[in-house]
């Protein structure tokens, strides 16, 4: 089949091609400009004292004043810590329950079955932090919710008052992260199992392997590049955390912040409601520096794996 | 031919029940509530099902304010906009990334894709929005930031790659027809799964969007579906004082506003168009993303 990626036409045959090509760009180059480049170039702020009378040109330099007072301010410490092991403990279980479910899926002798419970579980993934927020709500609400009042007061346990309890957030947002993505994910896992040749499967049971045996000897195996480079790839991405998850879910309440404020959330709390130029600033600079550089080294990890399935 | 072993069937099929009831009953408890009266649920708390239906909370949440009818709209107008443009800039933008005969196509392609390795952060991208492009509280506020989106970018190169042959593109030359005119009369039409693809997945992040108006909206004219549900949710008293503001009504009628029920009410309209146009877009989505990530 003849595709793009066929012999190129000389180019003197079409002088005026590429630059009619090139207009068709214009509008996505000027959004990245506008949107991701001029950014880039704003990580200036963290190193100034932002005055809006003199401009971000115009204000006095504080060379690394704003990152001084972040990692002397215990935040650092736990807004790295929570981002760090929240990721870990998405990753690992994350992982798990989705591979898990990718291959029951896959083993479903009832071809419709299986189309609807994948179907089922992909839904979390289309409602908003928002409204997810409002579901789990209706569990944990203290007064009215479903567990206190349904579950744990028929049981005679004592009523727990979760918006103000940081012990527990750590499970509840991991449960509520996996609720919104395993279905997800597993259709990426099912994909490529759904790729592993059949032979295979045929020979083996031929030769008497049980279900469990081609699991672990033929599915597991070859899945297992596609698990190690998307876990790579989430271990580039270990410094950022969904904001949706760590602002909406906990309703933004103040006493569960030793366990649910991350980055993201510290950055966008310290710019808006304190209006902190300068240590928000400082802490996006932290996070896109530390994150940048985990996704080269976890790039250079892939690319000695699966040349092809590297980013670049 | 594979075994199946009878009990193995039955077991999973068991555990795939319980996996999706867990992820239905959150839906089913607060469609529940909704339906709840506001002295029930004070008196006996959240229930999966009403031991008798009332619609006092939508009535409420749908006639005592105009705030949710306009903010449908702005919603609608938002998805629709932004997922026209959206599409359009992304198909534009990665067509000539395709073609092997454009001149600078690797330089373009590492222009995009440098994006998705490294932010200048939330900080400098606020100001530019708020100081340089005077986003707060306009229309273009609630979908311009997402325009470009540089995994699409690449979906859409693959999609291309993969589904238009050169062929087609010589002989449309050899006819005369310029680069404009193949792409909108042949390419579009060839990669319109790719397309369809891409317009999905805007369409919901636009629909489930309440970033943007947090960051930069703080007139309630611009308020989309979810940002005011954030609202509502943040601030139960919300809605009290959108109908005192509205009707001037006495504390002691505000006291008695349904609000809980209200907010679970407001929650099912917001996701009510996602679930069920769900089934319809559902196959499309996991085609889409099935592509994606074989061949990336």
């Amino acid at each position: 089949m003849a595709l793009f990626r066929a012999k190129p036409l000389p180019l003197s045959r079409k002088p005026r091609m590429n630059f009619v090509l090139l207009s068709m760009m214009i509008p996505g180059v000027i959004a990245l400009v506008v949107f991701s480049y001029l950014p880039m170039f704003g990580i200036i702020i963290a190193f100034k004292d932002i005055n809006y009378a003199k401009g971000i040109i115009g204000s006095p330099w504080l060379g690394f004043k704003n990152f001084e007072f972040l990692f002397k301010s215990p935040d650092a410490w736990t807004i790295t810590r929570n981002v760090v092991l929240y990721n870990i403990a998405f990753i690992v279980l994350g992982t798990v329950c989705s591979v898990a479910a990718a291959i029951a899926l896959d083993r479903m002798r009832n071809r419709r079955a299986g189309r609807f419970y994948q179907a089922v579980m992909f839904l979390p993934y289309f409602l908003s932090w928002i409204v997810i927020a409002s579901l789990v709500f209706s569990f944990l609400s203290v007064d009215l919710g479903f567990i206190n009042r349904r579950i744990f007061t028929p049981l005679g346990m004592k009523e727990v008052n979760w918006y103000i309890e940081p012990k527990v957030w750590p499970f509840i947002l991991t449960l509520v992260n996996l609720w919104r993505y395993t279905g997800y994910n597993s259709v990426i896992y099912l994909a490529s199992i759904a790729g592993i040749d059949p032979t295979y499967h045929e020979a083996a049971a031929v030769d008497g392997a049980t279900s469990w045996q081609q699991i672990r000897h033929i599915t597991l195996p070859l899945l297992s590049p596609v698990v190690i480079i998307l876990t790579l790839l989430a271990i580039g991405r270990i410094f950022f955390g969904d904001i949706g998850l760590f602002l909406q879910v906990p309703m933004n309440m103040g006493p569960l912040f030793p366990t649910t404020n991350v980055i993201d959330t510290y950055v966008y709390r310290t710019l808006i409601n304190m209006g902190d130029i300068g240590m928000s600033s400082a802490a996006g600079l932290y996070q896109s520096v530390v994150g940048f550089a985990l996704v080269l080294v976890s790039n250079l990890v892939v690319r000695r794996i699966d040349p092809d399935k590297s980013l670049f | 031919m594979i075994k199946h072993s009878r009990l193995a069937q039955t077991v999973l099929h068991l555990v795939f029940v319980a996996v999706c009831i867990a992820c239905l009953f959150p839906l089913f408890l607060v469609l529940g509530i909704s339906f709840t009266d506001e002295d029930t649920i004070s008196r006996s708390g959240f229930n999966l099902l009403p031991k008798l239906v009332s619609t006092e909370a939508y009535r409420f949440v749908l006639r005592e304010s105009d705030a949710i009818g306009r903010a449908y709209l702005l919603t609608i107008a938002v998805t629709v906009v932004g997922t026209l443009v959206g599409t359009l800039v992304v198909a534009l933008y990665a067509y000539p990334l395709a073609r092997a005969d454009f001149r600078w196509r690797k330089g373009f392609s590492k222009f995009v894709f440098f994006t998705m390795l490294f932010t200048g952060g939330l900080v400098p991208w606020y100001m530019i929005c708020v100081q340089v492009l005077h986003l707060r509280n306009t229309f273009f506020a609630l979908w311009l930031p997402y325009v470009m989106n540089a995994w699409f970018v690449m979906l859409m190169r693959t999609f291309y790659k993969e589904n238009v042959p050169v062929s087609i593109v010589e002989s449309a030359r050899l006819d005369g027809a310029g680069e404009y005119t193949i792409f909108f009369r042949i390419i579009v039409y060839l990669a319109k799964p790719g397309i369809a693809t891409i317009a999905l997945f805007n369409t919901i992040t636009l629909w489930n969007d309440w970033w943007l108006p947090l960051m930069l909206v703080n007139d309630s004219k611009w308020y989309n579906l979810q940002f005011l549900m954030y609202r509502v949710q943040s601030n139960i008293q919300y809605l009290s004082t959108m109908a005192s503001s509205l009707s001037g009504v006495s504390a002691d009628i505000l006291r008695r506003l349904p609000s809980r029920t209200a907010q679970m009410a407001m929650c099912v309209l917001v996701m009510g168009p996602i679930v069920l146009a769900y089934p319809f877009f559902q196959r499309y989505l996991v085609k889409g993303i099935t592509v994606g990530s074989i061949k990336e």
